[in-house]
């Protein structure tokens, strides 16, 4: 048994008196993909978004119980945030790339930790471009802004970006959602070449995507984890009522 | 009469009133602006900006009340700025939301609508009076930055939220500090609108006169502060000094106000003259506003 990336125990999550998530328990293996499956507002995105502790942003948020990231609590007094925003990089919802040329926006990110050396920055750039197969479209173009670019290729770039500072850990927040479905295979590949060097996560409401990306799968329904096995159990041989008529689409 | 119809003829009434609403405004400021200009145009010259004020129309000048107005406009913004943008920063940035924050958020707020007579009183017990700055260039400066404070920090605070949230959270998520994603992504998308409020603030602190006249700038005043540069013919032939701070001072509109209570006909073409300076500079101010913005909404979409 390989020693799990993230160990979830107990968590519950909080916005104001809301209670979104309810004694998630679940083992995140490295070197996979793990997709979240459920409705709207069922609490996968505030779930994810616990683990490099974004959500710390958002005023009314708490949270109880325990992550661990390689045996260490996240939540414990003594982290460093931002070296574990570092090791665990997210993929949002919609592209939002900064308002600076391509290459800045991956110069940027280089930057503030601390790597001022030109050449290891172009090299970088490079790189996490070729890496996030987009490099062959905008080679030609990285001083151009990086707002011009197609939804496909803005969030291959937010991809590019999270490649960029070597995280171990990528979560995604329903990565193509906003996406034509030529970009979203694109990205589906690239997830899938991913797997390789990185342990991915991704939150998605298409049932055919976890089904085409993931290794393991968990579903979620109103903020419980009801069922979370390798993929194709819980696609074919689902345990839980819920999950089977989810999947088979008699609801949500 | 059917419904349709009656409904048609109430639109067209709006439609009508609201143009009559829009012209009154237009008509009343052109009317002004002609009459000024028919009145003062001629008096503009080169000599106008470079005389003292004096008992005679013909030979007095704006030359102390341009350059006061510089100076104070000057110390107004090295003080409002700088104070007034680090405030706005940290209530929208930093600050975490609470009671005590809420309270400043409204005090605020109606600190930007307080009289600017009123801050002239504070400027005259605190300044003038209390830090015995006397009726010098500093305290008018110091008055006419606390008048604008609460409109930059509004103005910062409102740059600030216009940024989308998904920036700030595409920063953190590769490891950026607050700092970072406040002085790299925030600062810079917001910078447009700030420099806008700036300007606006800036462009009201230069027509004020009443909170200057409450700490008793002179409105007659034939010298200029002591320049922070001047030239000597010995050794070492360039100086700087700060004691022109505290020299007293005049400023345009109270130039203007002085005029218009004079009962001479020649010193009420001046004042016509010195409001179309005043409103030029205004003017200017303005315009670069909207154009800073236009060049800044160019270059950042969403």
């Amino acid at each position: 048994m390989v020693n799990p990336t993230f160990r979830i125990t107990g968590l519950d999550a909080f916005y104001g008196n809301k209670h979104v998530l309810k004694n998630i328990n679940i083992d995140i293996l490295p070197n996979a993909v793990t997709a979240l499956i459920g409705p709207s507002g069922c609490g996968k995105s505030t779930f994810i978004r616990s683990l490099n502790r974004i959500n710390d942003l958002i005023l009314t948020f708490r949270r109880e119980g325990k992550v661990c990231y390689h045996n260490q609590d996240i939540y414990a007094k003594d982290v460093d945030v931002v070296e574990l925003r570092r090791r665990v990089g997210m993929v949002f919802q919609k592209p939002n790339p900064f308002p600076k040329s391509i290459y800045d926006n991956i110069a940027y990110c280089l930057k503030v930790h601390g790597i001022k050396d030109k050449d290891k920055i172009d090299a970088t750039v490079e790189s996490s471009l070729k890496k996030a197969a987009l490099w062959d479209e905008v080679k030609n173009s990285l001083r151009q802004n990086a707002l011009t670019l197609s939804g496909g290729q803005q969030q291959r770039l937010c991809i590019a970006r999270t490649l960029a500072v070597e995280p171990e850990v990528i979560l995604f927040d329903e990565p193509c959602s906003s996406l034509d479905p030529i970009s979203t295979a694109k990205i589906e590949e690239l997830i899938h070449q991913l797997k390789q060097s990185y342990t991915l996560i991704i939150v998605t409401h298409n049932m055919q995507q976890a089904a085409r990306v993931s290794d393991f799968a968990g579903f979620f329904l109103l903020g419980e984890l009801i069922e979370f096995d390798k993929t194709d159990k819980i696609f074919t041989a689902p345990k839980d009522k819920r999950t089977e008529d989810y999947i088979t689409g008699r609801f949500g | 009469m059917n419904k349709t119809k009656q409904n048609k003829i109430i639109d067209k009434c709006f439609g009508f009133l609201g143009i009559a609403a829009t012209l009154f405004g237009l008509i009343m400021l052109l009317v002004f602006i002609i009459d000024v200009l028919s009145d003062g145009l001629g008096r503009i010259n080169w000599s106008f900006f470079t005389s003292f004020p004096s008992r005679k129309p013909e030979q007095a000048g704006i030359l102390s009340a341009w350059v006061g107005s510089v100076w104070t406009m000057f110390i107004t913004a090295m003080i409002a700025l700088p104070l007034g943008i680090g405030a706005g920063i940290h209530l929208e940035e930093y600050a975490r939301k609470s009671r005590l924050t809420n309270f400043i958020e409204i005090n605020i707020a109606n600190l930007a609508g307080v009289p600017s007579v009123i801050y002239g009183l504070l400027g005259l017990g605190l300044f003038v009076r209390y830090l015995q700055l006397d009726r010098s260039v500093l305290a008018g400066g110091f008055t006419l930055a606390l008048l604008i404070l609460p409109v930059i920090i509004l103005s910062t605070r409102e740059a600030l939220r216009a940024v989308p949230f998904s920036m700030r959270e595409a920063s953190y998520a590769v490891g950026a500090t607050k700092w970072q994603t406040v002085r790299y992504q925030v600062l810079p998308a917001a910078f447009g609108n700030i420099l806008t409020g700036i300007i606006l603030a800036m462009s009201r602190a230069v027509g004020e006169t009443a909170p200057l006249i409450t700490i008793g700038a002179l409105t007659y005043i034939a010298f200029l502060p002591q320049s922070p540069i001047y030239f000597s013919s010995g050794f070492p032939y360039l100086h700087f000094s700060l004691k022109g701070l505290f020299d007293p001072f005049t400023v345009l509109p109270i130039q203007i106000f002085n005029w218009v209570s004079r009962p001479q006909k020649g010193f009420f073409t001046n004042a016509a003259a010195g409001i179309i300076v005043l409103l030029g500079l205004t003017l200017i101010m303005n315009t670069l506003a909207i154009i800073l913005r236009h060049h800044h909404q160019k270059k950042i979409r969403w």
